[in-house]
């Protein structure tokens, strides 16, 4: 399995920047999720509203975190379905495997599941000598490379239909090569559907947690979701503590919007409502269901109003669709199970932000993933934020986030420092611009990676306050 | 289309405002200020630029050293005292005097009505004075790029756009992914170079693609940033700020 780490950021970047096919593939997809989207939401102020409400929806379900947590653990209890709680994924993982373990399971099917890829579950149930399959099929192909998904709801969106069939030949038995799309999801399909009769366990992620009924909703297009939770006898769904939402009513508008932000669906093709076990008397179904809910780093950002509003997210993907810089640099670079926008202001949280603090600054602010965020998430401000606390001085009181100050230069620190001192004295100011007007002969032509590709500014003769200055002056001489 | 930019009230046409001339324009490109002024001049409006002003504080913000962009911004605010409206030739700036200072000042005195008296320079010529412009120009093509603040926060894109469409002579054409960043982003050009000259490569193939001899845009970091990689290239196209285009054009082609 190739390891790409969130701390090589700098590094990861160069090397996919200079990867023409990569770029082209995500150009192309991108282009395509944005097109997709905007044709769903044709009409302005039905967005802004069920924007707006979709935005309070998920607000007042965090501000009730705590108790909807409880009320759900008690409902799914009713209903037959057990709750565990993981802190860490480590926790996540153990409880898991012990799961597995007991009922002698050796074989798993997946669905797709970013909680999953979160805790590393594959590699850990693998080291207990558990076969996972992943059975989305972005998700089997990305499997099939040992590579990890670069997108959230595309997982081997980096990767191009003739990639993919190159792929097939070298690990489907019989099969020839074809880059048609029909063939190779027939022929994934084809080794997925035995796997799912044999299998013993199935693990699914949730989209929603409904508290008010014990409800996991889980949205998905292939079916792959319904096998899994359906075909084996034990069935093991795992999700952040973020996804409780607090009862039936919040489900249509918010799935509206999931569906039509990340691939421009009405709906998607399945919507899977998991309330309890097989019943007495039931011919099919898992005999067990547990839910896993991980907090991993998400009561840090609950904790603070602000970043709070990381947790609103409910995994849509339009952000990174929309994100200029992911569009560019494709989801591998940053080295985080979650990329794009939405990766670079949760994964601090996970990580913390000695590991993580290339990720805020790795923006140019523009704008255009809040613009797009279907529950409100001010990600640039949240950038910010994030930004503050990676160059706050680790000592400083109160730490918010782990790794506060794992981004402080010293020397950057006297920069600002300085910077502020002439910025807000007048007289400094002038006489400082005033030299570097005279002096611009003295300007290096190399300002190290500005003029990579660009050239250097060049300062003015004189600046617009002499200029306005001198003008004031003959106007008054007049 | 999407805009973050609230519905606003605007004021009667006023004798006076203030001119924010940003410090990039002030070391790099005074002409923008200066035809910025001589535009408002003709309007018959009186321009005060306070010399006491320096940043507007954005550079250490974005980069998370929010008490120094505090004491900055704090500066600025003292040197625009009396009551009238206060325009940014910059769409970034103006989006951080309008929109963050709010935060960032939050216990400061009347800072709401501080902010409440900035317009971006597009905004306050279409929406403030209703400015009809006469075309003395010849016939061009010209592309737009709007800086990612000017658009979001200020709604600069529409703006800019109605000024154009004023000038009979210049057809304004749309270049591919007109509304993407052009990558400067201020200090993101420099600590993440690599990103940010991908960008900027891809947004001058897309205005180079029109082959228009300027490309206008009301932001000079954008345009530093893009300018810069153009020179790089050695390709002649070249922005220019709004301002200097509309007062060029109203006043007849310099280079007749």
């Amino acid at each position: 399995m190739l390891v790409i780490k969130v701390s090589e950021f700098i590094k990861n970047v160069k090397r996919d920047l200079n990867d023409p096919q990569l770029r082209e593939n995500f150009r192309g997809a991108m282009d395509y999720l944005m097109d997709k989207r905007q044709a769903a939401f044709t009409d302005v102020d039905e967005w802004a509203t069920l924007k707006e409400q979709c935005k309070r929806i998920k607000q007042r379900c965090l501000l009730k975190l705590p108790h909807l947590l409880e009320q759900l653990e008690e409902n799914l209890q009713r209903n037959g379905i057990e709750v565990h709680w993981a802190e860490t994924t480590e926790q996540a993982n153990e409880i898991i495997a012990k799961l597995i373990a007991k009922e002698h399971g050796k074989s798993v099917v997946k669905g797709k599941s970013m909680v999953s890829e979160e805790v590393a579950l594959n590699d850990h149930l693998e080291q207990q000598g558990v076969e996972c399959l992943e059975t989305d099929m972005g998700e089997y192909i990305v499997q099939l490379a040992k590579e990890h998904p670069s997108h959230i709801i595309m997982p081997a969106i980096h990767q191009n239909k003739s990639q993919i069939g190159k792929l097939f030949v070298q690990h489907i038995d019989g099969f020839d090569y074809s880059s048609d799309v029909d063939t190779l999801i027939k022929a994934g399909r084809n080794v997925l559907r035995d796997k799912f009769c044999q299998a013993d366990v199935g693990v699914t992620g949730v989209n929603f947690a409904v508290a008010e009924t014990g409800t996991l909703c889980l949205v998905e297009n292939e079916g792959n979701g319904r096998m899994c939770s359906t075909v084996p006898d034990l069935h093991i769904a795992i999700t952040g503590i973020e996804k409780v939402i607090e009862k039936l009513d919040d489900v249509p508008p918010l799935l509206s919007l999931l569906t039509r932000s990340a691939t421009g669906q009405a709906i998607s093709t399945y919507f899977n409502m998991i309330t309890h076990p097989r019943q007495p008397g039931e011919k099919d179904g898992p005999k067990a269901v547990h839910l896993v809910l991980l907090d991993n780093g998400r009561s840090q950002a609950f904790a603070d109003e602000e970043l709070r509003q990381t947790l609103q997210c409910i995994r849509c993907g339009a952000c990174m669709n929309h994100c200029p810089v992911y569009t560019r640099i494709g989801g591998h670079a940053y080295g985080t199970v979650y990329p794009g926008p939405i990766g670079k202001i949760a994964t601090p949280h996970m990580l913390g932000l000695e590991a993580t603090n290339e990720l805020p600054s790795a923006s140019s602010l523009c704008g255009a993933c809040e613009e797009v965020c279907p529950v409100g998430i001010p990600i640039p401000k949240l950038l910010l934020r994030l930004r503050k606390e990676s160059v706050k001085p680790r000592a400083d009181m109160p730490q918010t986030v782990k790794g506060q100050g794992g981004g402080r230069k010293p020397v950057e620190a006297l920069i600002w420092q300085l910077w502020a001192l002439v910025h807000k004295s007048p007289w400094l100011y002038r006489w400082s611009t005033k030299l570097l007007t005279r002096l611009s002969w003295l300007m290096p032509k190399n300002l190290g990676p500005w003029t990579t590709a660009r050239t250097a500014p060049k300062p003015a003769a004189k600046t617009l306050h002499e200029l306005i200055g001198e003008n004031e002056k003959q106007g008054k001489r007049k | 289309m999407e805009n973050s930019v609230n519905i606003r009230q605007y004021p009667h046409k006023p004798a006076q405002v203030y001119l924010y001339g940003t410090c990039l324009v002030d070391s790099f490109y005074p002409q923008s200020g200066l035809d910025a002024i001589e535009l408002l001049t003709k309007q018959d409006i009186e321009v005060i630029y306070p010399q006491g002003q320096t940043c507007c504080g954005q550079p250490a913000y974005n980069s998370g050293y929010q008490d120094q962009a505090k004491a900055v911004a704090l500066h600025q605010i003292k040197q625009f005292e009396l009551d009238i409206p206060i325009v940014v030739i910059s769409g970034s700036c103006g989006g951080m005097m309008r929109h963050h200072y709010p935060a960032l000042l939050a216990d400061e005195p009347g800072i709401q009505a501080f902010c409440d008296r900035i317009y971006e320079f597009s905004e306050f010529l279409v929406h403030v004075l209703n400015i009809q412009l006469f075309d003395s120009g010849n016939k061009e093509r010209v592309a737009l790029h709007t800086s990612c603040a000017a658009r979001r926060e200020m709604g600069a894109h529409e703006t800019s756009k109605k000024l154009l469409e004023q000038l009979s002579n210049v057809e304004l054409v749309e270049h591919q992914y007109e509304s993407e960043c052009c990558g400067f982003g201020g200090t993101f050009a420099v600590k993440h170079g690599d990103i940010s000259v991908a960008m900027v490569e891809d947004k001058t193939k897309h205005l180079l693609a029109e082959d228009t001899v300027r490309y206008i845009s009301g932001d000079w970091g954008c345009m530093m940033n893009i300018d810069g990689a153009l020179a790089h290239q050695k390709q002649p196209l070249r922005g220019e700020h709004i301002a200097s285009f509309l007062l060029d054009r109203s006043v007849g082609d310099k280079g007749e």
